[in-house]
Order: structure tokens, then sequence, then C-alpha cells
């Protein structure tokens, strides 16, 4: 799509011994995981296993209180702030779908584009016809070309996690996070969402948190599980299907 | 067309361009009404009018500074009149300075009320104010430093919602209780009040009173535009996006915290203006200025014309001040409570105000036509479902 001149990394993300405690409750527990440059990556694990919280240490929102995240190598993502971090190249997907209501779905990737976030800059900004290419390439990536200038309130829950999903990568990001992308939508739409999700790893690296089986399977991908806070088996789909110690957290004791 | 899109703000406005010809036309009518209509003529507007409409122009300024926060950015400024005070203030000092030895003291330096509590010499804070370019200077720079001070520290601590609110009508009552103070040195709770004239013009006269009101309606144009212009531009699409989800906003990559105290400070400069020009036509400024309830007054104009318009804004402050006009004049006792009731009313029933209220009736007129042009042979008032009755009662 977009020439890329950075240097490949060794790691897009490097996460080691991270832990995150809430008044004692520790959400994360040394938790270490390496996602590679251009990798599809799944994340399982029943509620509470620390899912959304390692989303928010990787982007800024909560700081660890020990171990290491880097991404790209070198880059501490822990010495940052949410906004930084978006502007470093990491996008996040929330699990319940946020895009702007009251602006329109054009409006909403405009807002998302790649480029300077100043307030001075912001007041003056006019749009570039490469920019608008850019925008309308988006729009039709995530099939709503002939919905552009409707707000983004009336559009149905599946298509705002696909404007949500555009809005991630208009911003040209290195890594993404998307937090349950399948939740409250049909089986067509799911399907259109792994296959999305698939043609954008490659060039980018996408760490996808699901509950949905069906979906993962179509992701196709490497499945690692949290369990309590921490890394419980790492393989494909079917041999973390078959770990005697996932199938017992999930069936419960 | 490229030249055209460099004003597309302004000319896709079609509200706010009518609003403007019509803060334009009272502009410009008053004064001849005024001046060159003679006193017995059924035209003729009298020159108490003439200050009250001005006060009314004021009034609408500040409402469009607290609508470009409230309706575009979601931060419910509940101190608003705290900066309004303050422009006031900086106005009114100027304003004293120029009464000279004047006074009922006669002193050349100092203002009455500092010969009377035995102050020797004019406070270090006073100093500059004899002069009118620095005095509109710090009619600006006075609530926009504040401004900046209070939104630095909150809007970095994430301060949102209720709690905010809650600071900023904290922060109006400390500064009215200050101001109250006789050591603070801006008169305690009489404030100042007998000013003489404006750049050697007699505040008294009608040919002053009317530019002041004039002044008035050209600020309100100017501060529209401004606000128009800031909202239309992106940096207004990230102050909705703010709006209705800071964090998301957060994640694409803006600094929410820039972005509140670029438009806060804005808007505190304009309501910062609004008491300027307020003072002098009303001819006194005190700590009163400074209590809660003004501040939430403002509010009540805001959501009572609608909010997140601007235009609704102006079209509000005017609507509720002229009833506030009229009903302390004919029922004192009662205006409070309306207004309470006008609160109680707009947030229940008129969530978009009086604007939202005529566009919904707009709307449902136009779809009727529609309607009837579609089925031209039906007769007006039948509906559907009470024709095929009527068939069936016939049969």
């Amino acid at each position: 799509m977009n020439v890329r001149t950075k240097h490949i990394p060794q790691h897009m993300l490097y996460v080691n011994g991270v832990t995150v405690s809430f008044d004692g409750f520790k959400a994360l527990n040394n938790l270490s995981f390496v996602v590679a440059p251009g990798e599809l990556r799944a994340i399982i694990g029943p509620n509470g296993a620390g899912k959304t919280t390692m989303m928010d240490v990787i982007t800024g929102k909560v700081k660890p209180n020990q171990g290491d995240v880097f991404f790209r190598d070198t880059i501490d993502l822990t010495q940052h702030d949410e906004a930084d971090i978006a502007n470093l190249g990491i996008g996040r997907k929330f699990q319940k779908p946020t895009v702007i209501e009251s602006l329109s779905i054009f409006e909403n990737l405009e807002l998302a584009l790649v480029g300077n976030r100043g307030v001075f800059k912001s007041l003056f900004h006019t749009l570039s016809a490469t920019q608008l290419a850019r925008i309308n390439e988006i729009i039709a990536l995530v099939g709503l070309s002939e919905r552009r200038n409707e707000l983004a309130g009336a559009l149905s829950h599946g298509q705002k996690q696909w404007l949500e999903i555009g809005m991630l990568l208009i911003q040209d990001p290195d890594l993404l996070l998307v937090d349950e992308p399948a939740a409250g939508m049909t089986d067509h739409e799911t399907a259109m969402t792994a296959k999305l999700l698939r043609e954008i790893a490659g060039e980018r690296s996408v760490v996808v948190v699901e509950h949905d089986m069906e979906f993962i399977k179509a992701l196709d991908c490497p499945v690692t599980v949290l369990h309590e806070g921490r890394v419980l088996a790492e393989g494909t789909l079917d041999q973390v299907q078959n770990n005697e110690q996932v199938i017992e957290v999930y069936l419960g004791r | 067309m490229p030249a055209n899109s460099r004003l597309a703000w302004l000319l896709n406005d079609v509200a706010g361009k009518r609003l403007l010809a019509v803060v334009l036309a009272i502009t410009v009518l008053v004064p001849i009404l005024n001046l060159a209509v003679p006193a017995d003529s059924f035209f003729h507007v009298p020159t108490y009018w003439v200050s009250l409409l001005g006060k009314y122009l004021c009034f609408a300024l500040l409402a469009l500074a607290v609508d470009l926060i409230w309706g575009y950015c979601g931060i419910l400024s509940l101190g608003h009149g705290a900066f309004f005070a303050l422009g006031g203030y900086a106005m009114g000092m100027y304003l004293m300075r120029q009464i000279g030895d004047r006074g009922v003291y006669g002193n050349p330096l100092l203002p009455d009320f500092m010969v009377f509590l035995n102050w020797q010499e004019l406070p270090w804070y006073w100093y500059g104010f004899d002069n009118f370019a620095f005095a509109m200077l710090m009619v600006l720079l006075v609530p926009g430093i504040l401004a900046f001070v209070f939104g630095w520290l909150t809007f970095r601590s994430r301060v949102t919602g209720v709690y905010l609110s809650i600071i900023t009508q904290a922060m109006t009552y400390a500064l009215m209780l200050a101001f109250f103070q006789n050591d603070m040195g801006f008169g305690g709770n009489n404030g100042l009040t007998d000013f003489k004239d404006i750049l050697g013009f007699n505040l008294h006269a009608d040919n002053t009173k009317v530019a002041l009101y004039v002044l008035s309606g050209v600020a309100l144009m100017i501060g529209y535009l401004l606000c128009r212009f800031v909202v239309s531009s992106k940096l207004g699409r990230v102050l909705v996006s703010i709006r209705d989800a800071e964090s998301r906003t957060r994640f694409v990559g803006y600094r929410v915290e820039h972005y509140k105290l670029f438009v806060f400070v804005l808007s505190a400069m304009l309501a910062g203006v609004a008491g300027a020009l307020y003072v002098p036509q009303v001819g006194i400024i005190n700590p009163g200025e400074f209590s809660p309830i003004n501040s939430i007054e403002i509010i009540i104009w805001v959501a009572v014309g609608g909010r997140g318009l601007l235009y609704g804004a102006v079209i509000g402050a005017i609507l509720v001040n002229y009833g506030k006009t009229y009903f302390t004049g004919a029922f004192p006792e009662v205006w409070l409570f309306m207004l309470g009731g006008l609160f109680v009313v707009s947030t229940l029933f008129l969530p978009q105000g009086v604007v939202g209220v005529v566009q919904q009736w707009k709307q449902k007129r136009a779809e009727r036509k529609a309607f009837k042009q579609v089925t031209p042979s039906a007769s007006p008032q039948a509906k559907p479902d009470s024709s095929t009755a009527a068939v069936e009662t016939a049969s």
C-alpha cells in the first residue's frame, strides 16, 4: 500500500515479566510474550485473565508495577502516554465499538488519518488530494462507500466495528490491538472480519483478543492462552484446545 | 470553487447567516431609531432600551463562549461568570482611573474607596490601568491566564464531567469571597462604580451609550464568526470527538488536554470581552457578578436556546434575559421559580432547546407537504386509516 522506509525490527512487541496489581489483586502476573513483525496473533482466556489489562499496558493507559514493554525493539512503552503511543504506531480497537457518533463516517476517518495532531495545525487544516484518496480507499475497504456522509451513530453494531477498524488502519500503525472484533456480528460479518484481519497482517502485526472459537479458527493463526495474568499455553488452535491445563481452566474445576 | 471552499464554513451555515443578518440589522437600526427619530415619534427607541439591548448582546456573547466549550467539547463550566466578571473588573479599573480628581474626595491618583480606607498609595496591580490599550489587553489576558492555569491543572489531571463542574463553581465562589474583601483593593462589596467617561466621552451621553451598544453588536458578530470558524475546522471535529468519546480520541493520538485548554482559554477571553462591554453600559461592577447563580444562569440560557449550535446560545440568552426583564418587573417574586422551572422543562422536554423545537416543527411540516404531494387526490385532513373507516361505515 505505502512504502515503508523504517527498518524491520526483530520484535514488533516485546513484553517481559509484566506485573500489574490493583489493590493487591494481580491483574497481570509476570506476563511475557513477543509478537513478530507482520504476525497475526490471537489471545484467548477466560474472564478476568488479564486480556484488557494487557492492552491497557501496551497502549499506556495503565503503567505496570514491574516488567518491560518494548515496541520495535527500542521504544520503551512504559515511558509514554496514550497519545504518544498512538502516534508511535500502535492502534487499538475497543471491546465496545467506539466511533464518534455525531460525526459522519468520512469525518471519523479524517480525524483518524495519520498526520499532525497539533491544536493549531488542526485549526487551519485542509485535506490534500492524496489524503482524500486515502480516506476513500479505506471507506471502500471497510465497505461503507455508500454511507460515507451519514452519521456514524446511524450504523449497525457490526458496521461500527468495521468503521473502527478503518479508523485504526488509516492511522497507519505497525501494530494493531483488536479487542473482540466479532462481538455482536452476524456469521457473515464475522467471516468477513477474519478475512480482513488476515489481509491486514503481514504488512502490520495484529493482536486479536477474542472469545469466539469459530472466529479464531477462521483467523488460522498462533494462539496464546492467558490465565490469571500470565501465559498458560501457546501454539496452534488445535494444540491449545487439546492442552490439559487449558481444558481444565475453560471447563472449570 | 477553491475560493468558495475556503469560506465554506461560513457559506454553509444558513441559520448562522440569518442570525448575523438580524444582529447586523438591530445593530444598525436601533441607533438610527434612537438618535435620528424624534423623541415623541412612535418609532423612537428610548436610550434606556438601547442600553438594555446592549446588555443582552453582551450576555449573548457570553452564552456563545459557554456554548463553545459545553456544546462542542462537553466541558460544563459552572464558573464562566468569573471570566465575565474579571473582564468587567479590568474595564472597571480603567474607568475608575479615568475619574481622576473628579471623585468625591478629589484625589487625583486614588479612587474614592481607597481614600476612604485611608490608603496612601495605589496598589501595584492598579498601575497601567489609566492606559486604555493596557486595560483592553488585560480584559483578554486576565481571564485567559486564569483559564490557562485552571485548565492546565484540571485537564492534565483528567478531571471531567460533574467533578469539573463542581471545581469551576468553587473557583467562581472563591473569587467572589476574595473580591468582597476590602483589602483586595477592588472596592469590596460596593465594587467599582460612579464612572464618568471612557476615552474622554461622557458615559451618560446618549451618543456614548449608542456607541457602546454598536460595539457590543459588532463584538457579538465577530465572536460568532470566530466560534463558527473554530467549530467548522478540523479542530472543531476533534472537540466533538472529545465530547463523544474522550478516550477514543486519545487512542487515535490527539492530546485531549491541549485541545480542551485551547478552547477553554478562547472561551474565557470571549467571556472577558463580554464583561468589559457590559460594565460601561450598566455603570457598575461588583463581586455579585462572581456569584455561582450567575454562572448557572448562563447554562440555562444556552440550554433553553439549544446547545451545540452557537446561534441557539445567542437566541437563548436574548430570550431568557428579555423574560427576566419583563417578569422581574411584572411579577418579581416568581422569577426565580420560573428560571428553575425553565431549566427543568428544557432538560426534560427540550433537549435541543427552542431551536430544536422549531427545527422539528419545520421537518414535520416538510414531511406533511411531501405526503400531500405524493397523494394529491387525498383530502388534506383524512388520514389513510380514517378514510378506509369512513368507506366501511358508508357501505
